[in-house]
């Protein structure tokens, strides 16, 4: 037993692991650091908060505790307009707020230094809630966007922000995006064109500074269908979405997406009780040629996951 | 049974017990993941299969297929091996048979739950790391930690001076395992996001094949080959060659999986360099284990054990080409997200190391039981189904993909590729059916063999009796 080949077996295999750790994992995290959000990262955080995904806020991954992004054309306050109108986060009390507005540095170098200079995200409160919106500002002479707190720094109210935009002007973003998570939409599509042909079919790929602070990603690896990165950019119709997702077949007969019409849940729009035989049966008929017209879509309802799902769609894949 | 023995005392526990539960957990659910897998490809073929409700959307199954086979039916015959090999090459008794049996007990109720939880949509909406961190955390210290505890121990008190190359790879790759499962849940954990988060859920989607799947099926081979065929292992040397190549090379080329995705370039083109290195294990394995067949060419055909063996191994030589090549930046452009990737990844999981898994599962229930095989028809039979079924699947993919790639630059629109694409998502059904159908009949077998098969004498191996069944 002279020779303990095991010992200098399991110290080389430890040392090796090591050397592959700090390649892997060290070296990367260096450059994830200096990644500076764009104002697509920023919106992307402030729409979908803390996680999307499995969390103590959201156990079932079913929308719950999110924040509601607003798109306003007037002041809540003052009732100034506010030309072009613009994109504002509303947390309302307990929301938990988005991973940059805890760990700022997170925003990247210039992002975070405006952000609480200007910005004053460093006085949100979750407890009374806060309205963030996304602002331009100068840094070392290089105008970039960075996050600024609108109720530190006008004074608004989250609820009063919300019920003076109303339901027409809301977009359930984080819900939607948390659907498109657990309805796993995105085992066929991706969420990242590639850098070759992609760009003709799909747009441009995005850059380092789109992901800060999103959590899951979600870029997908095994594309069945069209990327959708850029989706809203080429379709920007509501009414086509929600046939599309009511039966895929009512606008692309070949598509092989499936049915997502329990997405409306039980009733429609006006609170009537969605009868889905009756609609397969009118749909069957359709089908057979025993009618000209396929049936209606339902109009679905402010609360259902299919209006949250469109509202992400619409809103953030541009 | 099962529940007699977690609360008996260590010494009165039979020999082989955790071996003979691992091996019937994972035959179980090899038989629940391909069907899921045969359900799910029903359902690229023709969309309105099964329709309506949320539970049995694509979205919902697509993760219970890959994790049921991934952590059941793989990981289950891995333990079920470990259970049985680790103390045979170290002449010496499993350290402990009663950690053994806790371990297939956790190991199937924490599943169970996670798959179940995973199906209702309760996700992290990472791919491989789809099970809720809760889950992960069972994983870890329910699952792995206890059967690296007894790999480990039983190394520690082996009879033997040297440890042969089998339980090389079994120690380490538990170890890796574990540290692979444990940086893989920390964006969970800890809320990391951004492209932290997108590169650790590769980063452990890579790793958990190439420093767990991939090795410990090779590992197997170097035991069950020998062991069949009575022909030493060509060369342990060689054999050490791949054991310290995979842990050098293949631990680091993760971000080859992300190649498109606006990752540092140095860590890209670094990945792609370390991903053309796993030729290195790859030939040391393959010559390694073929040449031990030397003399022994006629058990290829005669015995089921070595045909599924062998067969894992020659699956190896496609695998390890198109694992090499397809992820630099010269080929990866072209069938990145396509079925190309797909297909390779059905090479690895269901064809080189599901077969290699087989063999193991095949011999070592035979021995535990010391039962031979209840029927050699239906094992052919299996075999036949697996590999036809296996190759349709393969084949059909590997078309797809190529046409997916072409569709790609073309700038074909997308609907016309998933026009073209629907007689071969119809063959990847069929194929994936077949296998599904395999594994019935292997269950069956398997189950009749703990009941009725012919009892082998003590100091003889199964797979020597006369064919009297």
């Amino acid at each position: 037993m002279g020779f303990r080949q095991y010992k200098f077996g399991a110290a080389g295999v430890g040392l090796m692991l090591g050397f592959s750790m700090c390649i892997t994992l060290f070296g990367p995290s260096n450059d994830f650091r200096s990644g500076v959000s764009t104002w697509v990262g920023l919106d992307k955080q402030l729409s979908i908060g803390r996680v999307v995904g499995f969390s103590y806020e959201d156990p079932t991954v079913s929308g719950a505790g999110k924040p509601v992004t607003v798109i306003l054309d007037k002041d809540p306050q003052t009732g100034a307009a506010i030309d072009p109108p613009q994109r504002f986060y509303v947390y309302t009390a307990g929301t938990k707020f988005s991973p940059g507005v805890n760990h700022t540095e997170l925003l990247g170098p210039g992002v975070e230094e405006l952000s609480l200079q200007k910005g004053k995200i460093d006085q949100a409160d979750i407890s009374r809630g806060a309205v963030f919106t996304v602002s331009k500002g100068e840094f070392n002479g290089e105008e970039i966007d960075y996050v600024e707190n609108v109720t530190a720094t006008r004074g608004w109210d989250p609820q009063r922000t919300l019920t003076a935009a109303g339901d027409e002007n809301s977009r359930y973003v984080g819900k939607g995006k948390t659907i498109f998570i657990s309805e796993g939409c995105w085992w066929c599509h991706t969420l990242l064109p590639e850098q070759t042909q992609d760009w003709q079919m799909f747009g441009a790929p995005p850059f380092l500074g789109d992901f800060n602070g999103e959590m899951p990603t979600a870029f997908g690896s095994d594309r069945k269908a069209p990327d959708l990165l850029h989706v809203a950019a080429r379709n920007s119709s509501r009414e086509w979405m929600e046939m599309h997702f009511f039966n895929p077949r009512l606008v692309q007969p070949n598509s092989i997406m499936p049915r997502y019409d329990y997405l409306w849940g039980k009733v429609d729009a006006e609170g009537n009780t969605i009868d889905y035989a009756k609609w397969r049966k009118e749909y069957t008929a359709y089908l057979n040629g025993e009618s000209v017209y396929a049936p209606e879509v339902p109009k679905p309802a402010a609360n259902s996951e299919v209006r949250a799902l469109v509202d992400w769609i619409l809103t953030t894949l541009k | 049974m099962l529940l007699k023995y977690l609360f008996a005392k260590n010494d009165e526990i039979p020999a082989g017990s955790a071996t003979i539960f691992f091996g019937f957990s994972s035959i179980f659910w090899f038989v629940v993941g391909t069907g899921l897998g045969s359900f799910n490809a029903a359902k690229l073929a023709f969309p309105d299969f099964v329709t309506g409700t949320e539970m049995f959307a694509f979205g919902h199954m697509r993760q219970v297929h890959v994790l049921a086979v991934i952590v059941g039916w793989i990981s289950m015959a891995f333990g079920m091996t470990m259970m049985y090999m680790t103390p045979a090459l170290g002449n010496t008794k499993l350290w402990s048979e009663k950690l053994g049996l806790w371990t297939v007990f956790l190991w199937n109720i924490g599943l169970s739950l996670g798959l179940i939880l995973l199906w209702l949509g309760f996700t992290s909406g990472r791919e491989y790391s789809d099970l809720i961190w809760p889950i992960d955390l069972v994983v870890i210290c329910g699952v792995l930690v206890p059967l690296g505890l007894n790999v480990w121990l039983t190394i520690a008190h082996r009879k033997t001076q040297g440890i042969y190359i089998t339980n090389w790879f079994f120690g380490a790759c538990i170890f890796m395992v574990i540290v692979v499962f444990t940086v893989g849940t920390a964006p969970e954990l800890f809320s990391l996001s951004g492209l932290t988060e997108a590169y650790l859920t590769f980063w452990f989607a890579h790793n958990v094949l190439g420093l767990w799947i991939t090795p410990v099926a090779a590992a197997i081979a170097y035991y069950t080959i020998p062991k069949l065929t009575g022909n030493p292992l060509y060369s342990h040397r060689v054999g050490h060659l791949h054991f310290w190549a995979i842990i050098a090379f293949y631990s680091t080329p993760a971000s080859h999986h992300l190649m498109s995705a606006p990752l540092p370039e140095w860590l890209k083109s670094f990945a792609s360099v370390e991903g053309v290195l796993i030729l290195i294990p790859a030939v040391a394995f393959v010559t390694n284990i073929l040449l031990t067949m030397k003399g022994k060419w006629s058990m290829f055909v005669e015995n089921v054990e070595t045909k599924f063996s062998i067969t894992g191994v020659m699956l190896a030589i496609p695998l390890n080409m198109q694992g090499g090549f397809q992820q630099t930046r010269a080929i990866n452009w072209y069938v990145h997200g396509t079925g190309w990737i797909v297909a390779h990844a059905h090479l690895a999981l269901l064809g080189m190391s599901s077969f290699l898994e087989a063999a193991a599962v095949y011999f070592g229930l035979q021995q535990m039981l010391r039962r031979k095989l209840y029927s050699l028809t239906l094992a052919n039979l299996h075999y036949w189904f697996f590999l036809i079924g296996f190759c349709i699947y393969w084949i059909s993919m590997t078309i797809a993909g190529l046409i997916q790639g072409a569709g790609k630059i073309y700038e074909v629109p997308y609907i016309d590729v998933v026009v073209a694409e629907h007689p071969y998502m119809i063959a990847r059904w069929v194929g994936g059916t077949m296998v599904f159908t395999g594994n019935v009949v292997w269950l069956y077998n398997m189950w009749m063999t703990a009941r009725e098969g012919t009892l082998v004498p003590r100091g003889s191996y199964p797979h020597e009796m006369a064919y009297d069944r």
